[in-house]
Parts: structure tokens; sequence; C-alpha cells
């Protein structure tokens, strides 16, 4: 594959590309190459500038300096849109569409076919159903886009930006919120593609998938260039030590921590559930353990942490904390209790976007104090300062806005913000989602540390690989239901994924029997 | 929190101010005289501040609601609602301080109601203060029976048209209010919460912050302003007029705010660059009438230069700014 580089030029360049913003460098004179017909994957850390780079290359951002090639000719995409006309498309992980039109709709948005100023639907639709086919789709587009899973929205979007641009696609974390038959399911049309001669670029924090269907890979580190090498040639170490500049060691993989003395319990759930969300269940945390709560997504897992924090009200069951019943009707009530949360959706539920690293961190614990015991400046310097340092938070200043530090870092500040709360009962929901290998290690070792330092946790998340590595016990959610609760010998991935799939086989017998 | 106290003095507000100032001083030379009559201050500028005071003190508190992402349209009608209870309440023979206190207590229950409507009923706020917008003047109306309610008492009109350490009375409360409301908002937690709330409101609540009670409090703030405004307009005019106290203000106090600064999508606001807004307005309305062009004027000039402001502030403008300035930081590195 190495040798078809002089026959197969670069269709998108970047050369000494830079991009400053404030006082940093988000780029310091980055180079990239895309040649047709491969998939290239962009890896680095958080902050390690694979946003701005990408950002650089649909349009999206202006560089400082460097410039950008379009079969090798120098281009200015002045937008997104512009950079569309010139063949490039994008699809994120969030995926921009219309949820509430028709998916015919949403793969003809602005360019419907119309006769006398009227949309043909008929047109659309039976173009829709061709455009579909062939990327191995046989759903009904005259439904609304919404109604499909994240996997087959993440098709259409990548359906319509091959159609709108057809030269590069840039992949932006796709399969992020997918389960594993819907990667293979996008995987097969990313191949296809790749057959068709496109260009794809591929982020993910993935390492197994970049393994699987890149061609080679780009590492960028603090903005800087580390390589571009075919993958072919490189172990999964190789590309570790080149993300991190060292040799990171994972926590080691403890399985089956052992289940402390049967302490008593800081906080029990008795049958508690509420209609359409989530069947009553009964659970109690202890000190100095961690739950893990594994399940596919649906399960019920993020309905039984909100109705653990108070976000949602039980409408039957008993709470306790020690002996007491106590009602959580609020998170504040919650987290009088000393509860925390760290919710699954960081930007819709987590930072507070428009306010500072500092301000996000104290929030919490400035809503437990109330409105007239305010934190002063220097206080609040403090307690974020500290935080800061404890969790490696990587901000240029603790005055910017959340919104401008990588996944990574933002989930450290919310973690950050209950922290400071001096919490007992913390509720992370897929806490390490999205974020790179760095920040992923940083929080396990935090979950580990607090658990030593006697805190109860409950962790939810669908890397089976780390939940069996610090879990205590592990419950297994299905169906809105609570399944299994394994423990012992029983934490490890394969009876874990044995209780999930059971769903499958009780669905399979269903359909079989209809 | 920025630190308030160190914003630089120049920012387009400020400009914008000398400008419309020195422009009223071309046009009308004796605009910066100030003279000392009756143990009192007069001149063009005090009448622009006291002229600017309904909407200053109406823009104090849709400050507050504007950055919790919501806005409040009931406010001129509050102020009609608060001037005619209390002239009601004085020409039935009550004391004129059970009918100040009782028209601001209107005024609270006022922005609570609307309080309700947005945090606990979730409807959008500019549906949900419309309502009272529009009723609430059929509510002032029906306190009047219909007619001008005059008044002759002292205190009232005192608080419309005396004077204290030599400026005017409206003057000496706007800037009470100003001062104990910026205290309350930066010195309290309540600041961060507002600003919390207008980010993201579903992760201020999951942070623990009680934003149904909080969104209620800022509605009954502003609604406590526009009692206030409504008192110091009926002083004015010694009368409560339903149907024209306090008419089409809100828009002059949204103005007033947006001009100060502060996001319609709410999160970071001043109270203090709100009331600069409001007196930005009212030096563009008072110079147009002492320079001597005709009242009509006033509304094409306003627009005008509401359009400068915004185009200084405008997002283009400070990407210009700080693409000049990265050209610069990165000549300097260069060489």
């Amino acid at each position: 594959m190495v040798d078809q580089a002089t026959d197969n030029p670069f269709v998108l360049e970047a050369r000494g590309v830079i991009k400053i913003f404030g006082q940093s460098r988000a780029l310091d004179g980055v180079n990239f190459g895309l040649r047709r017909g491969e998939v290239h994957a962009l890896l680095g850390e958080n902050g390690a500038g694979k946003s701005t780079l990408i950002k650089i290359l649909t349009g999206a951002y202006q560089p400082d300096g460097g410039e950008v090639l379009l079969d090798g000719a120098p281009v200015h995409f002045a937008d997104p849109l512009n950079a569309q006309a010139h063949g490039i498309g994008t699809v994120y992980q969030e995926v921009n569409l219309l949820p509430n039109r028709s998916v015919a709709e949403n793969l003809f948005l602005g360019r419907q076919p119309t006769r006398f100023g009227f949309v043909r639907k008929s047109v659309i639709e039976k173009q829709a159903r061709e455009l579909l086919s062939r990327y191995g789709l046989d759903i009904d587009v005259q439904a609304e886009l919404g109604t499909y899973s994240v996997a087959v929205q993440q098709i259409v979007a990548i359906a319509r930006a091959v159609e709108l641009s057809g030269k590069v696609l840039v992949l932006d974390e796709p399969t992020a919120s997918l389960d594993k038959l819907e990667v293979e399911k996008l995987f097969e049309v990313v191949n296809q593609l790749k057959q068709r001669g496109m260009a794809i670029v591929f982020i993910t924090h993935f390492l197994d998938q970049v393994f699987a269907i890149s061609d080679r890979v780009t590492i960028l580190r603090n903005g800087r260039l580390i390589g571009t090498e075919p993958l072919s040639g490189l172990s999964r170490t190789d590309v570790v030590r080149m993300m991190l500049g060292k040799d990171i060691t994972f926590a080691p993989a403890v399985t089956g921590i052992e289940e402390r003395a049967a302490g008593p319990a800081l906080v029990e759930f008795k049958e508690c559930g509420k209609v359409g969300k989530i069947r009553p269940f009964s659970l109690k945390v202890r000190r100095g353990e961690v739950v893990g709560v594994a399940g596919l997504l649906g399960s019920g897992r993020t309905e039984m942490a909100r109705l653990m924090f108070g976000a949602d009200q039980c409408d039957a069951g008993e709470i306790r904390i020690g002996d007491k019943p106590v009602s959580l009707g609020s998170p504040a009530q919650a987290i009088a209790h000393g509860f925390g949360f760290c919710p699954e959706d960081r930007k819709i539920e987590g930072i507070l976007g428009d306010l500072s690293v500092r301000e996000n961190i104290v929030i919490a614990l400035q809503g437990k104090l109330g409105w007239f015991k305010a934190l002063n400046r220097d206080e609040q310097m403090e307690i974020a300062g500290k935080f800061a340092e404890d969790l490696d938070i990587r901000a240029a200043s603790l005055d910017m806005p959340v919104k401008l530090l990588s996944g990574g870092n933002q989930q450290k500040v919310i973690l950050a913000r209950w922290l400071a709360t001096d919490p007992n009962f913390l509720i992370l929901d897929e806490p390490t989602r999205g974020i790179d290998v760095g920040a992923h290690a940083e929080i396990v070792r935090t979950i580990n540390r607090l658990r030593e330092e006697g805190l109860a946790l409950l962790v939810i998340s669908s890397e089976l690989d780390e939940i069996v590595a610090y879990s205590s016990r592990i419950v297994v959610m299905r169906d809105r239901e609570m399944v299994a609760e394994l423990t012992g010998d029983n934490i490890n991935p394969s009876v874990i994924v044995q209780a999930i799939a059971a769903q499958h086989e009780t669905l399979s017998a269903e359909g079989a029997s209809a | 929190m920025k630190m308030k106290k160190f914003t630089p003095l120049i920012n387009p507000q400020s400009i914008a101010l000398v400008v419309v100032l020195l422009v009223n001083w071309i046009l009308f030379p004796g605009f910066f005289n100030v003279t000392w009559q009756d143990g009192r201050l007069f001149g063009s500028l005090i009448d622009v501040l006291n002229r600017g005071v309904p909407v200053a003190i109406l823009a104090i508190g849709m400050s507050a609601v504007i950055a919790t992402k919501g806005v409040d349209l009931s406010v001129g009608a509050v102020m009609a609602i608060s001037g005619a209870v209390a002239a009601t309440l004085v020409t039935d023979g009550y004391p004129a301080y059970l009918a100040v206190l009782a028209a601001l207590a209107v005024g609270i229950v006022c922005g609570v109601w609307n309080g309700v409507l947005v945090a606990f009923l979730e409807i959008q706020p500019i549906i949900a203060t419309l309502v009272l917008m529009v009723a609430g003047r059929g509510i002032a109306q029906l306190i009047t029976a219909g007619s001008i309610v005059t008044f002759a008492d002292p205190l009232l009109i005192f608080i419309g048209t005396g004077s204290f350490a030599g400026l005017p009375m409206p003057v000496v409360i706007a800037i009470v209010l100003l001062i104990l409301s910026v205290l309350l908002v930066r010195s309290s937690a309540v600041g961060l919460f507002i600003e919390s709330v207008g980010v993201n409101r579903a992760a201020a609540s999951l942070a623990g912050i009680r934003s149904g009670l909080l969104l209620v409090a800022v509605y009954g703030f502003s609604g406590f302003c526009a009692a206030i405004s409504g008192l110091i307009v009926a002083g004015d005019i010694k009368g409560a007029d339903a149907n024209n106290a306090g008419l089409w203000l809100e828009l002059d106090a949204i103005l007033a705010v947006v001009i100060g600064g502060t996001s319609l999508l709410g999160g970071r606001f001043s109270i203090a660059m709100s009331v600069l807004g409001a007196i930005i307005i009212q030096a563009m309305n008072t110079g147009i009438l002492v320079s001597g062009f005709p009242p009509e004027f006033n509304l094409v000039v306003k627009a005008g230069v509401i359009i400068l402001i915004f185009t200084m502030q405008s997002p283009l403008a400070t990407r210009l700014i700080e693409m000049r300035k990265t050209q610069r930081a990165v000549a300097r590195k260069a060489s």
C-alpha cells in the first residue's frame, strides 16, 4: 500500500498548518496528506489538535499559517459549505440532521427535486430508497429519521455527505454511541466507500477500530505532528507510545476486587422504580466499593442513575440512608445527602459551557452552601486550582470558558465539581466515553483512589474490560430491568456478555414464535 | 464572574455614550451646563439622568431575567398597575407609606406569577410574560375604574419630583437600587446561579441549583423594579394613567440590557452596563429634544445609533479584532 504513494497523489493536504487560540498554538506546523481510496486514522489525546486540524480541512476554521491543498492546488475554504462544494463532507458523532423529518427529506434537504416549485415527494422517496440500498439499508424512508437507531442515522448522514461531496469523507468519532453490531455495519459501509475511491479520515478513541479498518495513521500530540505511518507496520504499543510520548501502564486489571467485609450499606434502594422508565430494583451500595452497571444503551442504566440522584422521582419503593428512609425529590436534596452525579451527556447535562473552568468546578459546592454563603474569588481559585491539579485538568487558565476544553478535560472538570463537595456517594454515567487514552487512565485511577478513600461509587460503563477492573460487584441491566448481580469470579466480561445477551435469545425466540 | 472593577472603561457602550453626548453638545452648546438652583442641580445632563430613570430601573430587573435566558414583557404593564394601586389607595385615604408598600408588593406578586409560569409550567418566557403585558393594563384600568386618578399626596409626589442631596429623587432611588442589586448579585452566589441557569438550566439543576426557585425570585425582582418605576412615573405626573404609564417601556428596557452587552441567549450579565445602556437611550432622546429637531427624528436616530453599537459588538467585529491580534502574534513569533 505504501508503494502506491508515487502514483496516488494526495487528494487533500495540509502543509505546515498553524492555528493559534489566544496564547496557545493549537496546531504548530502540521502536515497531513490524504490519498484516494484510503482510510486514514487521525489519533491523538484530547487537546492534541485533531479537531482543530479537521476544522481547518473542512473550512470551519481558517489557518493562521501554512496552506491547504486540494488535488495539489492551494485552496481556501470560506466555510464548511464551501468545503462541501469542493467535495469534502463531514459526519459528526452527534448526527447533524433533522430527527423530525423523514429519512428521504433528510437525504435531499436543500436540493429537493422540484416541479413548478413543489417538492416531488415520490421522486425523492424513490431516489432515497435507491441511494440507501447501495449502503445495504432497506428502511422505510417516509418514517421520521429520529425513529431509527443512531447507527442508521449515522449511515444516512454518511450517505448524504457522500452524495453532496463525493471526494473526501471525514468521520469524527462516528462509532462513539454505537454497539458492536452497529459498528460492523458502519465499517462495511466505510470499506465499500473506500473501494469506490473515497478518501476517508477516521477519528476515534477506539484503538481496536483503528486497526480493524485503517490503512494509515497520523498521530498528533500537543499540536505537533508526531508521524504518519502505514498501520501494517505498527503495533498497538507503538501507537499508544506515539500518542502519549511514553509507555503507559494501564491500571492493572485486577479482576474481582474482593467484596469488602459486609459493612452496613451507605445507601439502599428498595424496590425503587418508575413506570415507563425502569422496573423496580433493589440495590445496596457500601462505602469503599464500586458497583459497576453493565448493559446496552437504552437498557435502563441512565434511568436508574437519574432515580438514584433525584433527577427523576421513584413512583414506588423506598430509599434509605443509614437506617433512615429519605426522599430524593430533587438533585439538590440528593446533594445535601452527599450524592454526586456525572451525567452521560457532558455537553447537554454536564458543563456550563460559557462559564469558566473555575465556576464549573465550584458550582455544586456553592449550590450546597446556598445563595448567601458565597465563596469569594480567591476561595474559588484555591478550590478549583487544587482539584485541577489533583485530576490533571489541562486548561490554559482556570478563567477560560470550559467549552474550549477538550472532552476529557471537561469530564475531569465535572468530576472535580463533585469531589469539591466532599461527597460520600458518586454516580458516574459513562465517565470515560469519548475521551482520550490519557484522560481515560486518569479517570480510572481516580475511581480506584476514591474507592480506597472509602467513597461509595456506582459506575455505568459500556467498556467491559474497564468495569471488570474496578468493580467490586456488577449489576446487569436489560430491558429497563436489573437482571443480574455478579460477584466474585463472575465478574468477568464473558459472564456479563452472557447476561446481556440473554435478551437477544429471548427476542429472537419471540420473533420466531410470532 | 469577571472582576467588574477592572473592566476597562473603554468599551463600545461608554464610547457610544461619549459620542452621543458630544453630538448633543455640538447641536446644543449649552448641553453640559449644570446650574445650582433652589438647592438642587439643573441642566440637560441632569435631565438625561432623571428622565432615564424609569427605563434604567426596569433594566436592572430585566438584566437578571435576560441572563436566565428569559425576557419580561410585562414590566410596562406592571408599572401601570403599581401606579394605579398607589394612587387609588392614597385617594381612598390610606397613608402614603402603606400605598407605596402595597404597590411594591403587587409588583412582586406580578413578577412571581410570571416566574411560576416560566419555571414550573415551563411556558416560554416571551409568551408567559405576554399574558401579563396584555392583561396587566386591563387590571390597571379596573383599579383606576378607567379614569386617570390624580392625587396630591406629598410623599408620592416627592418620589417622582423631589430632590435629595441636590439630585432629583428618582436618580437617587435608581443609584441606591443599582448599588444594592449589584451587591446582592455579586457578593452572594445569586449572580453565579443566574448565569448557570441561563447557560444551561439542565446542567445547573443537576449541579444542585434550585433553578425553579431562582427563576421565580428573578422574575419577582423584575416585578419589584417595575413597581418602583411605576411609582416614580405616577409621582412625576401626580396621577396614575393606566393607559399610558410605562407604555412600550419594556422594549426600551430590553434594548438597554442588550446595548449593555448581555446576550438574549442568557449567561453573562452586567447590571451596571444595562443601566449605562438606559442612559445612552435617554441621552439620544434628550439630545434630539434640546437640539430643536422634531421628536419624530428620535426613533430613526435611535435605530441608527443602536445599529452602530451592535455592529461594534458583533461577532464579525470581534473576529476582525482577534484576527489582527493573531496576525501580529504570528509576525512577532516569526521575527
